[in-house]
């Protein structure tokens, strides 16, 4: 080839906008001048500096308004709300020891979460086995679209609890039970994200698994599955954070070892600071969750990289 | 004229809501092996279709297409089709999307070495062997529809099909595609048949123009031979008395025998 099309691909401009082209002049720009390329340096490090102070500050300007308001309730409207002093007391004596064993009936806080997040886990591969195969039969086929929808529709809107019920005379047992309602907790996101992503595949896709002739095979496992994949990461994510927060009101109704019923009993207890532990506890364990999916989501994305 | 490929009264009727819809009638070309093809037309005359009905895309209502004497009516990696919006897989890298094609035309054909070379070599001829490892969603818009063009030929296609492959591109970019496509024809002796609704790109790169009436019922008005020698320089066409000629040939066409009735 001649010097003229190699010199093209300097011209092409990305069709995605996005950020990566911009700083390549100003990089070209600081390779041949001197000044400019230590003031836009000395620049992005004030940047960082300020940005990592935003990250920090701001947050914790809030967290200083609501331990205002937290020892304002304390101190004026309801004492029995422990003081941030004890709360944090309580903390530190709680998770200094997360994972004691005092007999089967006193188990660190540690084994409570480990506990709840097992019938998570359970619950929901039980509901991504059956959900995700059920998803792509309803992208593929219209029929069997029409055939499930109207189920769907009138079942998802239901809170999840309302099923425990049915799960205790089916299973006789409260361990299985809960894991019954995390199934039917994390099943509806699976089926109709999976199968919003089977619908959503180009039709440019399959035109060139037509042009090569790809068996049906091929297809599913060559433009289906990774076509897919993002859609039923999606919801994954969406089916795992209902599913935390499901548990712990499933526990409370069912009992046993699990962050839920533990809260439920430091309430009998009436041990208030336990249980403004718990609640931070879960909410921390929550992020870690959605954080996991994130990256897995990230991972998946071609669109963004 | 040798027939290589032959398309006899083409015609293609959708039904709608509203009834039949003639989209296209009586469409007949022939076209001879290594021959380079532009259909031209309006938007909505279904030049589309056309090229649709011969990558086997879209079933014919009438007629049929001849692909060496042969009639087809299926996709192929015969008829290699260069989409418009590049249509690369984005989860597989510039390599493996081509490598898929590869693998799929020569599976049985070519060993493994001999595959990854074919790979390699056909994303050389389009100059994006510095990319192999990107996906689409990191090369620019004019890069992916190299990486398209380079698994099209890597199928060793008969015929060629190009779908408006530069209507989305800049016209910079434009230009240095059409350049390198000019190349790689005059070097592989491809047969290609482009719709295209850019005069100027018509009257560089074909053999010759067809030029398509407005639809419904749309079928080829003229057959304009481009007899410009090549190999074509883009700027020394620009002063060319003959290459204006026939661009007002083309321009005449489209905008006083076949003005759109309505902006489209």
């Amino acid at each position: 080839m001649n010097t003229s099309v190699i010199a093209v691909d300097e011209y092409e401009p990305a069709a995605d906008t996005d950020a990566s082209t911009v700083p390549e002049p100003a990089n070209k720009v600081s390779q041949t001048m001197e000044p400019p390329a230590r003031k836009k340096s000395s620049g992005k490090l004030r940047g960082f500096a300020e940005k990592s102070m935003r990250a920090i500050l701001l947050p914790g300007a809030t967290f200083i308004i609501v331990g205002f308001i937290w020892t304002l309730i304390h101190m004026k409207i309801s004492p029995q709300i422990p003081s941030l002093s004890d709360t944090w007391q309580a903390a530190i004596s709680v998770l200094s020891d997360p994972f004691y064993k005092h007999g089967p009936n006193d188990l660190g806080i540690g084994w409570q979460i480990l506990y709840s997040l097992g019938r998570v886990m359970a619950g929901f591969s039980l509901a991504a086995v059956v959900g995700i195969p059920v998803g792509f039969m309803m992208g593929m086929s219209a029929n069997i679209q029409r055939a499930w929808q109207p189920l769907i529709q009138i079942l998802r809107p239901v809170s999840p609890l309302a099923w425990l019920p049915i799960g205790l005379l089916l299973f006789k047992a409260a361990n299985p039970s809960a894991i019954f309602v995390i199934f039917i907790t994390s099943i509806w996101p699976m089926i109709i994200n999976t199968a919003a992503g089977v619908k959503a595949i180009p039709q440019d896709y399959m035109n060139v698994a037509a042009v090569l002739r790809l068996g049906r095979l091929e297809i599913t496992r060559k433009i289906l599955l990774p076509a897919t994949l993002p859609h039923v990461i999606t919801g994954m994510r969406l089916s795992l954070n209902i599913a935390w927060m499901v548990i712990v009101a499933a526990e409370m109704l069912t009992g046993g070892v699990g962050i839920g019923f533990w809260l439920w009993d430091e309430w009998n207890n009436l041990n208030i600071p336990h249980i403004i532990v718990a609640i931070v506890l879960i909410g921390i364990v929550g992020i870690v969750l959605e954080s996991g999916m994130s990256l897995l989501q990230s991972r998946f994305d071609y669109s963004r990289k | 004229m040798d027939h290589y490929l032959k398309l006899e009264n083409l015609g293609m009727t959708f039904k709608t809501q509203k009834g039949n819809f003639c989209a296209l009638k009586q469409v007949n070309l022939s076209i001879s092996k290594g021959e380079f093809i532009s259909i031209i037309g309006h938007s909505g005359c279904g030049k589309s279709t056309v090229l649709n009905i011969v990558s086997g895309l879209l079933k014919t209502s009438e007629g049929y297409v001849l692909l060496e004497n042969r009639e087809v009516n299926a996709p192929g990696p015969d008829r290699a089709v260069v989409f418009q919006n590049h249509s690369l897989l984005p989860w597989l890298t510039v390599y493996e999307n081509v490598r898929l094609a590869v693998d799929k035309v020569f599976g049985s054909g070519k060993s493994r070495s001999e595959r990854d070379e074919w790979t390699r070599h056909n994303l050389e001829l389009v100059n994006m062997l510095h990319s192999l490892d990107k996906r689409p969603g990191e090369i620019s818009g004019g890069m992916k529809q190299r990486v398209g063009i380079a698994r099209a030929l890597s199928m060793e296609p008969k015929v060629l099909l190009m779908d408006e492959p530069f209507g989305a591109l800049d016209a910079l970019t434009r230009a240095h595609l059409q350049d390198s496509v000019m190349e790689i024809q005059a070097t592989l002796g491809n047969t290609v048949l482009m719709i295209t609704h850019d005069v100027d790109e018509a009257v560089l790169l074909s053999d010759r123009i067809v030029m398509m009436t407005n639809g419904p019922a749309a079928t080829i008005g003229e057959v304009l031979d481009v007899d410009l020698p090549r190999p074509r320089e883009r700027l020394a066409l620009a002063n060319d008395p003959h290459y204006h000629r026939l661009r007002g040939a083309v321009l005449e066409f489209l905008y006083r025998k076949q003005t759109k009735k309505e902006a489209a």
